[in-house]
């Protein structure tokens, strides 16, 4: 066991060169100029020059890549060529926001999608069954995007004061960022007034984000929950004359959970993904968002930053249900 | 041969879930190629802007006048052009590279799944949209290469494995002791092989090609105006969708309506053509 999560952390290492690598090279071949970011509106071409040198942007790319790739490693991002301040500021304020989206969105989605896929798979064939995997279908074809508007446009006619963007008003925001997580900062802090403020401005985010995971989960867990269900173990547990919900909660549930765990980690490093387009519809002030603003204020130094930090959270969170399955499931901990 | 056609397609028919996509499939498909005949205004003709749908505007009217309906219609058009193109170059990048990969092994194998696996470590619309910001003006042309770039480790992988398997089948080995060349060996006698699992991906593969472009378009970085592009209509109706939800809601639909039937109809494909990958 300890050998394939050995080898399994070291194929992490190429894959995040490999990444940092992609993460360079595309940024440094888009428009904008990182030396700019330093000087301004207002610098003599002997200024630009000695800037460009002084970054390494007169260097060969590999070159430049090395450089950054060290500087990376000591924590220096550099600078933003619009706010003009280091950009490992603003990331611990960003990642914080993307992450408490994504997490909600991903509680959100294991619940309901767990809750689902089990009721239908217990009443296979029924109307039941046959509503959820509809629901499933139609929730993987929505495009996120859409299911925000629809939602904004019926939420917003049923209570007109929704809150429809950011995380919270700015002029409330008076509270210690403890986590960053505003939901668990409000509480921790004793300014539990704020806890439905804060939920509020989530709720609808979390539940664009989370509709298509959502739909995987519940497609997942009933397939893996009647795969279970005509096991063995569960035809020996029925013939004992175990309840049916002892039979279905207490042993098919179980062994089927072990994939559901895994796509649960995997739909996670895609909620990351989703979120770029969520953060952008709902002004919610994460890494997506921030990213965009690179994009657009050809902002060299934020855009690597915000697809780095994403693109490692995602190779860190692959390796971490890889070695999770080899946790809770004994086959593979024994073989 | 021909029986056996006969009976894929009775199969295929006996779901009806599958047909209902199939005809929709069929319906996108024949809105997208006669749109200008059969669009009851040009896209771009102006009316009242922000009317409710009626009768002469089946879907009403954008914010600046334009018959929403027509303007649907000739957005089928690109859909199904974002598709093909996407789907092509991902498609025939994924054959080559997954041949490649699967026939050659050792360090070809070993250098290109971690390509793969570099390129499958980004979020689909994140590395989308880096590719897209390395041009310095975004475009429809530029997004349909970028979601293409995209797909490619998927089709890779998915190459990859069904030539594995197919390479030590009995027609591969009598057919490299006959002395036929590689590329007759892939191209002629493999190829013809994987066409199932190749088929059904590149189906589903349509669809999550043009949620990606319509995606990148919405968030400004796709088609750009006066394009008829539905990602790009829901963004132009973005800001007046608290007084003309029409404008967002059809566009919209049309996206979700095209990405459901396909699926569908991929599913209804995997079912016939590949039982094995089948979920219950």
């Amino acid at each position: 066991m300890w050998t394939y999560c050995l080898r399994r952390l070291l194929l992490a290492v190429p894959t995040l060169i490999g990444v940092s690598l992609v993460a360079f090279v595309l940024v440094a071949l888009s428009p904008g100029d990182p030396a700019l970011a330093v000087l301004g509106d207002h610098y003599t071409p002997d200024e630009y020059a000695a800037e460009r040198a002084r970054q390494g942007l007169d260097q060969p790319l590999p070159v430049r890549y090395l450089r950054w790739g060290g500087l990376v490693l000591q924590g220096d991002l550099g600078v933003s060529s619009k706010t003009k301040r280091p950009v490992t500021e603003e990331l611990g304020r960003r990642w914080t926001a993307t992450a408490e989206l994504a997490l909600s969105a991903l509680l959100l989605a294991s619940l309901v999608g767990l809750v689902a896929g089990v009721t239908s798979s217990t009443r296979k064939g029924t109307l039941v069954d046959q509503a959820t995997m509809a629901g499933s279908l139609v929730g993987v074809s929505l495009p996120i995007f859409w299911l925000a508007g629809i939602l904004l446009v019926i939420v917003t006619r049923v209570d007109p004061s929704w809150p429809t963007s950011f995380r919270m008003p700015s002029r409330l925001v008076d509270f210690q960022p403890i986590t960053g997580f505003y939901l668990i900062d409000t509480l921790l802090s004793g300014r539990t007034e704020l806890f439905p403020v804060a939920l509020r401005h989530l709720l609808l985010p979390a539940v664009a984000l989370g509709t298509i995971p959502m739909a995987i989960i519940s497609r997942m867990t009933r397939s893996s929950m009647l795969e279970s269900m005509g096991q063995d173990y569960v035809r020996t547990a029925r013939a004992k004359g175990l309840a049916r919900r002892v039979v279905h909660y207490r042993h098919a549930l179980r062994n089927a959970l072990i994939p559901v765990v895994t796509v649960i980690g995997l739909q996670f490093g895609a909620l990351l993904g989703g979120a770029i387009i969520t953060e952008q519809i709902f002004s919610w002030p994460g890494l997506g968002n921030w990213i965009l603003e690179g994009v657009q204020f050809r902002d060299q130094n934020v855009i690597q930053a915000g697809v780095l930090t994403i693109a490692c959270g995602f190779v860190f969170i692959n390796l971490a249900v890889d070695l999770l399955y080899v946790l809770i499931d004994p086959r593979i901990r024994h073989s | 041969m021909r029986e056996d056609r006969k009976r894929l397609v009775r199969q295929f028919l006996r779901r009806p879930t599958a047909v209902l996509g199939l005809v929709l499939v069929l319906g996108l498909l024949c809105g997208g190629l006669l749109a200008p005949w059969i669009a009851p205004h040009d896209p771009n003709e102006r009316f009242v802007s922000e009317q409710a749908p009626s009768l002469e505007h089946w879907f009403g009217t954008d914010e600046l006048g334009r018959d929403l309906f027509s303007g649907v219609l000739h957005g089928a058009r690109v859909t199904l052009l974002i598709g093909v193109i996407s789907v092509g170059i991902a498609l025939s990048a994924g054959l080559v590279l997954g041949s490649l990969s699967a026939w050659l092994g050792g360090k070809v194998d070993l250098v290109l799944q971690r390509v793969v696996d570099v390129m499958m470590s980004f979020p689909s619309i994140l590395l989308a949209i880096l590719i897209v910001a390395v041009t310095d003006r975004p475009s429809l042309g530029m997004a349909m290469v970028a979601v293409g770039i995209v797909g490619i480790p998927t089709y890779t992988r998915l190459v990859r494995a069904v030539v594995l398997q197919q390479r030590e089948q009995d027609y591969v080995v009598a057919a490299q002791a006959l002395g036929a060349s590689t590329p007759r060996i892939l191209g002629l006698g493999i190829l013809p092989n994987i066409t199932a699992p190749v088929m059904v991906q590149a189906t589903l593969g349509f669809a999550t090609a043009i949620l990606e472009a319509a995606g990148l378009s919405f968030l400004g970085l796709g088609a750009q105006p006066p394009t008829k592009e539905w990602g790009l209509m829901v963004k132009a109706g973005w800001d007046t969708w608290a007084t003309s939800p029409w404008i967002i809601t059809f566009p919209g639909a049309c996206i979700f309506v095209a990405v459901l039937s396909l699926n569908l109809f991929g599913d209804g494909l995997r079912d016939v053509l590949d039982p094995r990958q089948r979920q219950r």
